[in-house]
């Protein structure tokens, strides 16, 4: 059985402590989802996961085995859609997908990103560069990527943010499709996820306090 | 390898598209080399003198123009941390980057560099030589600029930085490109000069790949 664990994970950003203590563990076909306030941490607990960034203590582990023994391994099983949407706005949709598509090794990279954006609802913008695309659109594109090539791990960062409610129904198929098969998602959002089933990660509840053993950096 | 040919395709497909990089780089590279027949008077023996070096000067400045926004845009908008996630390593992905830079502004100045000789009234027997340092060179301006455009990623002012810390680091490239054209014009052998260009540029692949896929996981975190 699959799992995805981290424990005792703290996250220091510049001179501020983030979260302290925090631990997790995610099986196979299972949602997390992260809730907290902004500042939280809940951006950097995904980063951490996608090892954009280092904790400060604590590790994570796949199987049992530390994540930091085989960075590459782990880096190849997740994907991470965060703010940022990695888009060229001078390339075509199909144009931007098809690269990534290739990045992931796809033979055929362009039918692979046709299909993704067949999925998002974006077919009949394939050919259009996307500098042409609307901010939901643009979030669309960049969802679609999730589906160019198979991974256990989802890392999603506010997915839901600008997509009307057709988009939020692509979003929830693709969703639950990737867990009937045995993926993990983790997931940032302030509003409410179509994710039946899910745990909830509250960041508040590791927010550091004064006079923690753990707490100040010294 | 088909995903490091993709990478440099998309590199110039966007370079096209936006169609700036390549056409200031070689235009600034022929304006600087025009100047110096206005600065010292329209003296042919001064001129000829002095147009191995001038060109050399210009190929650097100019390769150095676009080297700011190397990394700058994929680094802004995400792309460059979905990179390191994988399918590429990081090393590959500085060598894709510059193949794409030097392919767009370095190959233009290939093409300039002859017409620019002519002008400043150059011996025919050092064109050959002209062509094979930049040939040679330029690739590792590319190079070992990524290093600097790589640790630069991020800072306000970005583009005055990579000059101070790049330029230091071209003088090897400069003072045996210029001087494998000056033993050309003077009818000594250029052989020794080139093969230390070849050497360079050879040591420049590995090593600046792994210094600017260093700096580049240091500027992701």
């Amino acid at each position: 059985m699959t799992e995805f664990a981290g424990s005792h994970l703290s996250c220091l950003r510049g001179e501020r402590l983030v979260f302290v203590g925090l631990t997790f563990r995610l099986a196979a076909g299972e949602a997390l989802v992260l809730t907290g306030p902004n500042a939280s941490g809940k951006s950097s607990l995904l980063r951490m996961m996608a090892l954009l960034l280092r904790p400060w203590r604590g590790g994570l582990s796949w199987d049992g085995a530390p994540v930091a023994d085989d960075p590459d391994a782990h880096r190849a099983r997740l994907r991470y859609v965060g703010h940022l949407d990695a888009i060229k706005p001078m390339l075509t949709a199909e144009e931007n997908l098809g690269f990534w598509a290739a990045l992931h090794g796809h033979a055929r990279p362009e039918r692979q990103a046709r299909r993704a954006l067949d999925r998002f609802g974006l077919e009949r913008l394939a050919a259009v560069p996307a500098r042409y695309f609307s901010a939901g659109q643009k979030h669309r594109l960049n969802l679609a990527r999730l589906l160019l090539a198979p991974a256990p791990l989802w890392l999603l960062d506010e997915p839901t943010v600008g997509l009307d409610h057709a988009a939020i129904a692509r979003l929830e198929e693709a969703l639950t499709e990737h867990r009937a098969g045995g993926g993990m998602v983790v997931a940032a959002t302030h509003t409410d996820l179509p994710l039946p089933g899910n745990r909830a990660l509250p960041l508040d509840a590791f927010a550091p306090t004064p006079g923690d053993p753990d707490g100040r950096p010294s | 390898m088909s995903r490091f040919g993709r990478l440099v395709g998309r590199d110039l497909t966007l370079a096209l598209r936006q169609g700036s990089d390549a056409t200031i780089a070689v235009m600034f590279f022929v304006l600087v080399v025009v100047l110096f027949p206005f600065g010292l008077g329209p003296e042919p023996n001064l001129l000829a003198r002095i147009a191995a070096g001038v060109i050399w000067v210009a190929a650097l400045l100019a390769s150095l123009l676009s080297l700011d926004r190397l990394f700058q845009t994929d680094f802004e908008d995400g792309s460059l941390e979905l990179m390191a996630l994988g399918g590429l390593p990081l090393e590959l992905v500085v060598l894709a980057k510059a193949t794409a830079h030097w392919l767009v502004t370095g190959v233009p100045l290939l093409v300039a560099a002859p017409v620019l000789a002519v002008l400043l009234g150059m011996n025919r027997d050092g064109f050959g030589t002209l062509e094979l340092t930049l040939l040679l060179g330029t690739p590792s301006l590319s190079l070992i600029g990524s290093i600097g455009a790589a640790l630069t990623l991020g800072a306000r002012r970005g583009g005055v930085l990579i000059s101070l810390l790049i330029l230091p680091l071209f003088i090897p490239v400069l003072i045996f490109g210029a001087a494998a054209i000056d033993s050309a014009l003077g009818g000594l052998s250029v052989r020794p000069h080139l093969l230390i260009l070849g050497a360079l540029l050879a040591a420049a692949l590995p090593l600046t790949a792994m210094a600017a896929a260093a700096a580049l996981r240091q500027a992701l975190e």
